[in-house]
């Protein structure tokens, strides 16, 4: 991973701490975040490191991660992040600017019956719109 | 609730019946769209939360709620409109009347302490629960963030814990009550409710929890389809049954099975309940 000053796409940057409403540069890398996150072992890179990523411009390699559809937004990372740095919304807005990419929309069709009467209408409204 | 979770809806409301506790089912209320958007651009997802808000405030009453996720929906909402005076202002334009953030919204965990108390719930118990090893699974939704919630403690809550110690059960210290069980993910993404609800479940085996209760609809899914899968594929060996609070209550009450549609679990309690008799 290359690491140069030409590469900062500040203009991205700047929409993905306005989106998310979090000011990235507070972050100090301590790293609780990962250490918490129910969804870590799943994830290509932890959250701090994420974060690492967009304060060094590495915007383009945090779009390209999977880690963004793994947050649950369970918010353990915020309660625990002595900054108050609120992650789950800088995963949102991360993915956000990937839904273009790689975003199917999910067919309920795929689901088996027995699933179909249980599942919580809950669950599917969630799912469509952390999707859309 | 109406259609997926009878259980939910016909304990709260025999047992609020039961505790005096007047419900009222918000007329034409809409769905809160289940997750908060987290945008801070994305106004739009706030209007159905916004609308049933506002209906409550029509009636000119407090707006209680049961579901973990609407709870969070609805609360932060009100957190929003309260405090941001130029998104209040935004949301504002898109409704028929002003809506100013009056309405409070409680969980009805919150109206049985304030109505009734703990003390009190524990002498309307007639059917004591002593001997069941139960824990609670708060889960996240009615927690964090903290700030805007204010229900409880965001990784060490009791709430739960004196509610059942009302119920006269044997409340089991349960590290893994705030774990995350993998929300939404479960339909596309098995394996990450897999691990949660594995790590939950091996939790509560090795400390001899006999069953878990919450009030979300989606952890109690998500808690009885990972164990049935992880029971196929070997990973548990005994299953612990998941219950919403209000049916451990209806129990505790002595207002019968029929009102808990235990028919609806896919990990079916009765055999550890069959012994409260």
């Amino acid at each position: 991973m290359e690491i140069s000053i030409e590469k900062i796409n500040y203009e991205l940057r700047e929409a993905i701490e306005e989106r998310s409403n979090q000011k990235i540069i507070n972050c100090y890398q301590c790293g609780k975040c990962s250490a918490g996150c129910p969804s870590e072992n799943l994830m290509d890179v932890p959250p701090h490191e994420i974060v690492r990523m967009l304060q060094l411009g590495l915007i383009d390699e945090a779009l390209e991660v999977n880690s963004p559809w793994f947050c649950t937004s369970c918010f353990t990372c915020l309660s625990r992040c002595p900054r108050a740095i609120d992650i789950a919304r800088i995963m949102e807005a991360l993915r956000y600017y990937n839904l273009n990419d790689v975003f199917q929309p999910f067919d309920p069709n795929v689901l088996s019956d027995e699933v179909k009467t249980r599942l919580p209408q809950q669950a599917l409204v969630s799912l469509w719109r952390k999707g859309t | 609730m109406h259609n997926q979770s009878q259980s939910f809806r016909d304990s709260t409301i025999s047992t609020a019946r039961e505790l005096e506790i007047e419900l009222e089912e918000l007329p034409d209320w809409y769905c809160c769209g289940a997750v908060y958007p987290l945008r801070s651009e994305d106004l739009i997802s706030l209007l159905s939360p916004t609308r049933n808000l506002m209906g409550a405030k029509k009636e000119g009453k407090e707006l209680v709620t049961l579901c973990s996720a609407c709870y969070q929906v609805l609360k932060r909402t009100n957190y929003l409109i309260l405090n941001d005076a130029d998104k209040r202002e935004k949301l504002n334009n898109y409704l028929e009347e002003k809506y100013d953030g009056s309405t409070k919204v409680l969980h009805f965990l919150e109206v049985i302490r304030k109505d009734v108390g703990w003390e009190e719930l524990k002498s309307k118990v007639k059917t004591s629960l002593t001997g069941l090893k139960a824990a609670p699974y708060y889960g996240c939704l009615l927690l964090r963030p903290q700030k805007e919630l204010v229900f409880d403690h965001p990784e060490n809550p009791t709430i739960f814990e004196n509610f059942l110690q009302s119920l006269g059960c044997d409340i089991v210290d349960f590290p893994y009550k705030t774990e995350c069980c993998g929300a939404y993910l479960g339909i596309t993404e098995e394996k990450v409710i897999n691990s949660a609800v594995l790590k939950i479940i091996q939790g509560a085996n090795k400390r001899g929890i006999e069953v878990l209760i919450t009030s979300c609809p989606l952890c109690l899914y998500n808690l009885e389809a990972g164990q049935k899968e992880l029971m196929k594929s070997g990973h548990i060996s005994k299953p612990v049954p998941v219950l919403y609070f209000t049916q451990l209550l209806a129990l505790a009450l002595g207002l019968g099975v029929d009102v808990c549609h235990f028919e609806e679990h896919q990990i079916n309690p009765l055999p550890v309940l069959e012994r409260l008799k």
